[in-house]
């Protein structure tokens, strides 16, 4: 059979990309971006804070890190509660050691199952982003877009009343995304979404209903891909941050402010047997007289004073 | 090829002990070429009823932005690294890059790097294409490299590694000078065609970025350690009969701040051993053909 004609016609062969959320941009010929006291490589730390039901869904998509077994998997069950029971703290206090505020990716079901966490992560100055409502509240096309509006508004407005304050970030859940995403974020209100990866800084994303900003967040840098994903130790994972770090720091003395993600999972990184790895890693990028550790909130409002 | 038959009959068998002694210039031992994909992905591209062009549904956010990487940032830094140890690139190119991004394929260009065709998009698929369609994106490829480049491509890569029976017969026909789809030998050979002449230059799916990241789930110091023993290895037998190393790329995957250092050290190392002839992969089929495959 052959090939239907049409596959070998291109509409959107054109000057540009082949959508209308952002223009091209070349990364190294872009105006320098300057952090605050003159540091060079903002480091954006984002812990992911979620809850998995032991009855886990599939529809759209089952999340990684979901259920795995047969039901009642209590295997995975636990071994998620254990990230928020114990994993979480260390992260938290691996920060607090060498006082960094950073985010937390929450999913809304941790605030209203958990407020101590919350309360935990407002108290020691961090921000909260709103990650969905729990890890069975997946995205992707072919969502009805009523659906999904009511889901983000349920996760947002839910940290808001916890926590006191309306998350100004987004993260979806494996950053799957539907066609409507981007709009209905910019719609609730959302000033900026974490799921794009194409860049190393924020950059305007446009949608039907106004403007919203990407802060991309290295997914190939996150202790699941490599810890959990690709099997490396943590020893390796800390190298690796180390490695991209040493880069950004070079490349900004000639470009201009660079940013390094540093995406946490606490059932993954808060093990006793890698948190003295990271809290070595988290010690060195302290010491590192160019590293502005923040959070994404401050990342943004230092880049739209300039950009 | 012959089709249908349990041997398709692309070459013959040739051991690799008693080869007559391929010779590279200046008496160097291993003919190494890097191959960088410059490659454009569709956000929501047509579905080929043989494969999926993502694996999720559409919009695979992570999977297009991912790539988009590639021609906002990583290109530039994986161009730079390659330019500062003397690596020209010989491009695996989505020849509609041409068309969206040109400051990625005119900076390639002005570096000196040769174009070959990956296919229009990486995300068109050449499984059943009839022959006036599979004529169709080789003209295409061969005029959109041409006007935007000058350049006469001599080579192909099938996109996303979708073939038919007819692909290495047809690019042989418009005159094209090699094939990066077989993976049978160190040594370029020479492929069965209709008309024509047609090599096969040893491209490299094993030392491939994405195989090392992705299939092999690598570290960057551990890639980067492969790479370095590929080359110690074929530089050594070279010595009896000149070999071909390639260095597959995606600078999505090896432009990420966390990789570019360790494979900076790569190119530094291979650069400085001495053994090697950097080249274009054009320039490597011309020094094989002048010896004759006998």
């Amino acid at each position: 059979m052959t090939l239907d004609p049409s596959y070998l016609e291109y509409p959107s062969r054109r000057r540009g990309m082949d959508h209308d959320h952002y223009p091209y941009s070349r990364f190294d010929t872009r105006d320098p971006i300057v952090w605050p006291d003159g540091k060079t490589v903002a480091i954006w730390p984002v812990i992911s804070l979620e809850w998995f039901p032991i009855t886990p869904e599939d529809d759209p998509f089952r999340a990684p890190g979901h259920m795995q077994t047969a039901y009642p998997d209590y295997r995975h069950y636990t071994s998620r509660e254990y990230g928020s029971r114990v994993g979480l703290y260390r992260l938290l206090d691996a920060f607090e050691a060498i006082g960094a505020k950073i985010s937390v990716a929450a999913n809304s079901a941790i605030a209203e199952r958990y407020p101590e966490i919350i309360e935990a992560i407002v108290a020691g100055g961090h921000e909260l982003i709103a990650h969905s409502t729990d890890m069975n509240g997946t995205i992707a096309s072919g969502m009805p877009a009523e659906e999904e509006r009511t889901l983000i508004a349920q996760s947002v407005e839910t940290l808001e009343r916890v926590s006191g304050t309306r998350p100004r970030g987004w993260l979806s859940i494996a950053r799957s995304q539907s066609f409507n995403t981007a709009k209905l974020l910019a719609e609730a209100g959302l000033d900026y979404m974490c799921d794009w990866v194409n860049d190393e800084l924020p950059y305007h994303f446009a949608t039907d209903a106004g403007e919203i900003v990407n802060i991309p967040l290295n997914h190939e840098l996150s202790d699941r891909q490599i810890v959990n994903v690709q099997q490396q130790s943590a020893d390796s994972y800390v190298q690796q941050i180390r490695d991209a770090y040493d880069w950004l720091s070079r490349e900004a003395a000639d470009h201009g402010g660079r940013m390094l993600p540093l995406h946490l999972t606490p059932y993954i990184m808060g093990l006793p047997y890698r948190m003295h790895a990271f809290d070595a890693l988290a010690r060195w990028l302290a010491e590192q007289p160019g590293a502005w550790i923040t959070r994404g909130d401050a990342i943004l409002d230092q880049w739209k004073e300039q950009a | 090829m012959r089709e249908g038959e349990a041997d398709p009959g692309l070459y013959e068998f040739k051991a690799w002990r008693g080869r007559p002694k391929i010779r590279w210039p200046e008496g160097k031992t291993c003919a190494v070429w890097v191959a960088p994909n410059l490659e454009f992905y569709e956000l929501d591209p047509p579905a080929n009823p043989h494969r999926k062009s993502w694996p999720k549904p559409h919009p695979d956010v992570v999977g297009y932005s991912h790539r988009d990487h590639a021609n906002r940032v990583s290109h530039w830094r994986m161009a730079d690294v390659m330019s500062k140890y003397g690596f020209p690139g010989s491009v695996s190119l989505s020849v509609a890059l041409c068309d969206h991004i040109p400051e990625v394929v005119e900076d390639a260009n002005a570096r000196g790097w040769e174009f070959f065709s990956h296919g229009i998009y990486n995300t068109r698929y050449s499984y059943g294409m009839d022959e006036a369609q599979e004529r169709a994106i080789i003209e295409d490829s061969i005029e959109t490299v041409k006007r935007a480049t000058g350049q006469q491509i001599r080579g192909w890569l099938a996109p996303a590694l979708t073939h038919t029976p007819r692909t290495l017969d047809l690019i042989a026909e418009y005159g094209l000078d090699y094939t990066c789809d077989l993976y049978h030998d160190d040594q370029p050979t020479d492929v069965a065609v209709a008309k024509g002449q047609l090599t096969a230059i040893p491209y490299s799916l094993e030392v491939n970025d994405h195989y090392g990241f992705f299939i092999y789930n690598m570290s960057p110091r551990d890639y980067a350690d492969t790479l370095i023993r590929q080359f110690e290895r074929l530089a050594t037998e070279g010595e009896e009969s000149g070999t071909v190393m390639c260095i597959p790329l995606h600078s999505y995957l090896i432009g990420q701040p966390h990789r570019i250092g360790p494979f900076e050290e790569v190119l530094k190392h291979i650069a400085n051993d001495g053994r090697a002839w950097i080249a274009r992969a054009g320039e490597i089929v011309d020094a094989f053909r002048e010896q004759g495959d006998d």
